[in-house]
């Protein structure tokens, strides 16, 4: 990647971090939302999805290509930062700071997570409420999940902001401050969706 | 002022190094209290006298220094922690041991002087200047609405200081991010009547190695800003003008440079 294009590729980070990156990570949470309705609900709404018509092109093309991009690139934006959070403890400097650590722990997560799931279905395991069930039988494991959740909604949320900033939408320092209280109201409520989610399938 | 009269110290520690390879060592410092003093004349203080205060004779410590006004913003260090002018850093208003540092983003020459080019070479790459040079006269240029004016001014008090370099923590051994300032002034280049006839160029240049893009949001640099300058707002404006320059560039635009 030749860094004269870094403008390009970084631009290309910002927007497949929302589309279809963020988008997809919405829609998961709240399909995953179902378990809280019981096994029924939910095993139904995943059985729509895994039946989707070309599910293995839309897995690849809104799945994995924007997000291996997205995941891959911005490590290597991640290690090119030296937080100085001590020197200027600011909100902002912070949030900066978090960007990047939740980005690099959603790489393992995420990892770890498709290893559980997608792969294990590639290998004959059927996806449903029960096996979900049975990985958060583990209190490790609820503990893991909350902590990718929550991770992904604040780096999702705090992206939007940083989107709306890169793409030269909020100019002014006013502008600013208000898509700060709307993206904390997104991160807030995507939490409360994701979180929930998962202790559905623990009780 | 007479003998008799308790003499105050300060203490002083400062990070110094011999050369820009060399391992920076720390060396303590008392030096007599006046009324009004400021780092520099610490500095200053220390040049005549340079003892350090276990009473070990050493080197005079070397800094760089010139308006003495917060405006040439040659004498910024770390003090305390903070990037800032020395000249303007008041001994009353500074806890103790007054910490001071070079702002080692930059070369360090020796001691607490630094190694600036880089941002005269940004300066350069972005083309911080009015192009007006020709061989016939190419009389009055357009003029500049006095409320464009007004805001284009805040943006020209940029001295260079180096302090949102510093600030900054995408500015790095491990990134070529030119830094905040010299971005601050291809907005205030752009913004210029004549100036905006070169927008497209200087906008090309911010969107090449180590530009724009590498802006990673921490915000620091505004707040480290001595000179107030709202250079977060310049980004964003520049990543809205970036974005518009994206655009025009790949799917053509008659309007380039106005």
């Amino acid at each position: 990647m030749s860094k004269d294009q870094e403008f390009y590729w970084r631009r290309l980070h910002s927007l497949l971090g929302i589309i279809p990156v963020g988008l997809f990570l919405t829609q998961h949470l709240f399909i995953n939302f179902t378990a809280t309705n019981g096994a029924e609900s939910f095993n139904s709404v995943s059985e729509f999805m895994g039946n989707l018509p070309f599910l293995w092109a839309l897995e690849w093309i809104i799945i994995y290509i924007p997000l291996m991009f997205h995941a891959f690139y911005g490590v290597y934006i991640a290690f090119t930062a030296q937080p100085n959070t001590k020197r200027f403890s600011t909100f902002r400097n912070w949030l900066f700071v978090l960007q990047r650590f939740t980005g690099v722990f959603l790489v393992v997560f995420i990892a770890w997570h498709i290893f559980q799931t997608r792969i294990q279905k590639a290998l004959g395991t059927e996806v449903d409420y029960n096996m979900m069930a049975e990985v958060l039988s583990n209190p490790w494991m609820v503990a893991f999940y909350i902590a990718g959740v929550i991770s992904a909604t604040f780096h999702l949320a705090n992206g939007v902001w940083a989107f709306l900033v890169s793409w030269g939408i909020t100019q002014s320092p006013k502008s600013q401050k208000i898509a700060t209280y709307i993206t904390v109201l997104i991160f807030l409520v995507l939490s409360v969706v994701g979180v929930s989610a998962i202790l559905a399938f623990v009780v | 002022m007479g003998q008799a009269v308790e003499t105050k110290y300060i203490d002083v520690e400062i990070e110094r190094q011999n050369s820009t390879d060399s391992q920076p060592y720390w060396e303590k410092f008392q030096v007599p209290y006046r009324h009004g003093m400021n780092v520099i004349s610490i500095l200053m203080e220390i040049q005549r006298n340079p003892v350090t205060v276990d009473g070990k004779e050493t080197s005079p410590v070397s800094w760089d220094m010139s308006c003495l006004e917060e405006v040439c913003g040659a004498c910024s260090m770390v003090i305390n922690g903070r990037p800032r002018q020395s000249c303007s850093a008041l001994v009353d208003q500074l806890t103790q041991p007054i910490k001071l540092q070079p702002m080692s983003t930059f070369p360090v020459v020796r001691d607490l002087q630094i190694d600036r080019s880089r941002m005269f070479d940004s300066l350069k790459k972005v083309k911080a200047w009015v192009p007006i040079d020709g061989s016939y006269d190419l009389g009055e240029g357009p003029r500049m609405p006095e409320r464009k004016r007004e805001w284009a001014y805040e943006l020209s008090k940029c001295m260079t200081c180096g302090v949102c370099l510093e600030a900054c923590p995408n500015v790095n051994t491990h990134s070529d991010f030119m830094g905040p300032a010299p971005l601050s002034q291809v907005r205030l280049f752009n913004a210029h009547p004549t100036g905006a006839m070169n927008k497209d160029e200087r906008l090309e240049a911010i969107m090449g190695e180590g530009g724009l893009a590498n802006c990673g949001n921490s915000q620091n640099c505004v707040v480290a800003c001595p000179k107030g300058i709202p250079l977060t707002t310049s980004i964003a404006s520049l990543n809205r003008a970036t974005t518009v320059q994206m655009f025009k560039k790949f799917f053509g635009s008659d309007r380039m440079v106005d």
